[in-house]
């Protein structure tokens, strides 16, 4: 097996006294998909929003390319923490890109603007070749023609397909996508959709939180079921969610599939 | 009943424009300097940074809760004495609506700037920017455009404020108009006609700020409804 290009250990998160990562492990390889299962509350965001930082973890650790992030730092009880300084998690969100439930496009830009920023801002590449990559990559979302929109002018469909776009703007080496299609109207839901499959079929690696069951069926390589901050269940989309051996993971599949035709 | 004779305010009304133009040397420079430093207080006081916070906040609070009356006789008078710099009316002035400007303008900037969702923070993170970074391209822009009615409402107010100057004998527009009524015997036309500048003055910038708030609408989101 290739070396994973991303590998947590241990990783445990806390809010105040609520521990809502209670040690996860697991190992990305290039070109997994990762569709991550649960009820709300497991924590299977907050795990998520530990991968680039967004949520530091409390405890455990986190390996991009083969490389522990952060630095050790002595308690005084002698136990060891993990500290992370800001300029290497500037660096770590640049490799690792991002799609959030509620898009948080950025509203005084335009569609256009909003995928150039992080190139003029971040790489510091000059606006004609930012304009062009960033155009290349709204045509590849299909909004090439809404270039000029602002985000109030756009469907929550397009506005996450803009979002889509600004991140792969950055060449991440990994994609995480936070719920996102959750925030949609369900006939906007197909079209998000259809793009992240688009790049899924591009070889893309990537980890994905999602309640479409019938997409991390398709889409995904591996189907991990967190509940109480732990992976409970793990293996291919048929494993999990055609043949799962934990009653928790069964539960939760039959309450999704209640309503189903 | 009064017979309002405006003539001897005409025959003034050179007196009354440079008071006019002095007042509003006053209030651009407050503004000039006080806007950036406004800024440069409300972000120490957010930086997180205990010694950047706490003085910041300190000169905030003092500024806002102290008489406008009571800082311009202390750097009119007071500072002269303590450091021997020669202060003229118009320095002190200046210096008093500056920082007394500043102290508002970084509660409105704070104002806007802890408005903005955390999900602007998380985006701009997200991408791979720095904090200040973020503050630049993102907060800031969104921000300021919330802030205008607010600032508009500071910048009258200071405007109204300055009128404190004539205390210290700064030739601002009230001040030549006190100068005017004592030497025409008509205090009620020289102030009628006083108020009236101020009125035409400050409605004039009020309907400027709505046309910014409109250009600057075209995103869609706006204070213009």
């Amino acid at each position: 097996m290739a070396e994973p290009l991303l590998r947590t250990i241990g990783l445990r998160k806390s809010f105040g006294e609520r521990e809502v990562l209670r040690g996860i492990d697991l190992s990305v390889a290039p070109g997994e998909r990762i569709a991550i299962l649960g009820a709300s509350g497991s924590g299977k965001s907050t795990f998520l929003r530990c991968l680039n930082f967004m949520e530091i973890p409390t405890a455990g650790s986190v390996e991009l390319g083969g490389r522990m992030l952060g630095a050790e730092r002595k308690r005084r009880d002698g136990g060891i923490d993990r500290v992370y300084a800001e300029p290497e998690l500037t660096r770590v969100r640049q490799r690792v890109g991002m799609v959030f439930q509620q898009f948080n496009l950025f509203p005084h830009m335009t569609a256009l603007e909003n995928v150039m920023e992080g190139l003029r801002t971040v790489k510091g590449v000059k606006a004609p070749a930012a304009r062009e990559r960033a155009m290349a990559e709204l045509a590849r979302v299909g909004l090439a023609d809404h270039a000029e929109q602002y985000p109030a002018r756009l469907s929550g469909g397009q506005k996450q397909r803009v979002a889509i776009a600004r991140a792969l703007a950055m060449d991440p080496e990994l994609l995480l996508f936070d719920e996102p299609t959750s925030a949609l109207d369900p006939e906007l839901v197909g079209e998000v959709l259809g793009v992240i499959r688009s790049l899924a079929e591009e070889g893309r690696t990537m980890l994905l939180v999602t309640h479409e069951l019938g997409f991390a069926y398709h889409v995904a390589t591996r189907v991990i079921f967190i509940a109480d901050g732990e992976i409970h269940e793990s293996g291919t989309p048929d494993e999990v969610l055609k043949h799962p051996q934990r009653e928790r993971t069964q539960a939760f599949l039959a309450r999704h599939r209640e309503f189903s035709l | 009943m009064y017979r309002w004779d405006f003539l001897p305010v005409l025959a003034n009304a050179d007196l009354l424009l440079q008071g006019l133009v002095n007042t509003l040397a006053v209030t651009g420079t407050a503004l000039a300097f006080g806007i950036p430093l406004g800024l440069a207080l409300a972000l120490a006081r957010l930086s997180g940074r205990r010694w950047l916070a706490w003085p910041a906040g300190f000169v905030i609070e003092f500024f806002r809760t102290t008489p406008p009356l009571v800082q311009l006789f202390w750097f009119f008078f007071a500072l002269p004495v303590l450091i021997r710099v020669e202060m003229t009316p118009f320095m002190a002035a200046a210096l008093t609506f500056s920082i007394q400007s500043a102290a508002f303008f970084a509660e409105v900037f704070r104002g806007g700037i802890v408005s903005i969702e955390r999900g602007q923070w998380e985006a701009a993170r997200a991408l791979g920017m720095t904090p200040p970074q973020s503050m630049r391209r993102i907060i800031l822009p969104q921000a300021v455009k919330r802030m205008i009615p607010a600032f508009m409402e500071r910048a009258i107010e200071l405007m109204k404020t300055t009128t404190l100057v004539a205390t210290v004998s700064y030739a601002d527009l009230l001040f030549q108009a006190n100068e005017i009524a004592q030497k025409t015997f008509r205090p009620l036309e020289v102030f009628t006609v006083a108020a009236g500048i101020y009125f035409t003055v400050i409605l004039l910038f009020s309907l400027m700020a709505r046309q910014l708030e409109r250009r600057l609408a075209v995103s869609g989101e706006s204070t213009v409804h």
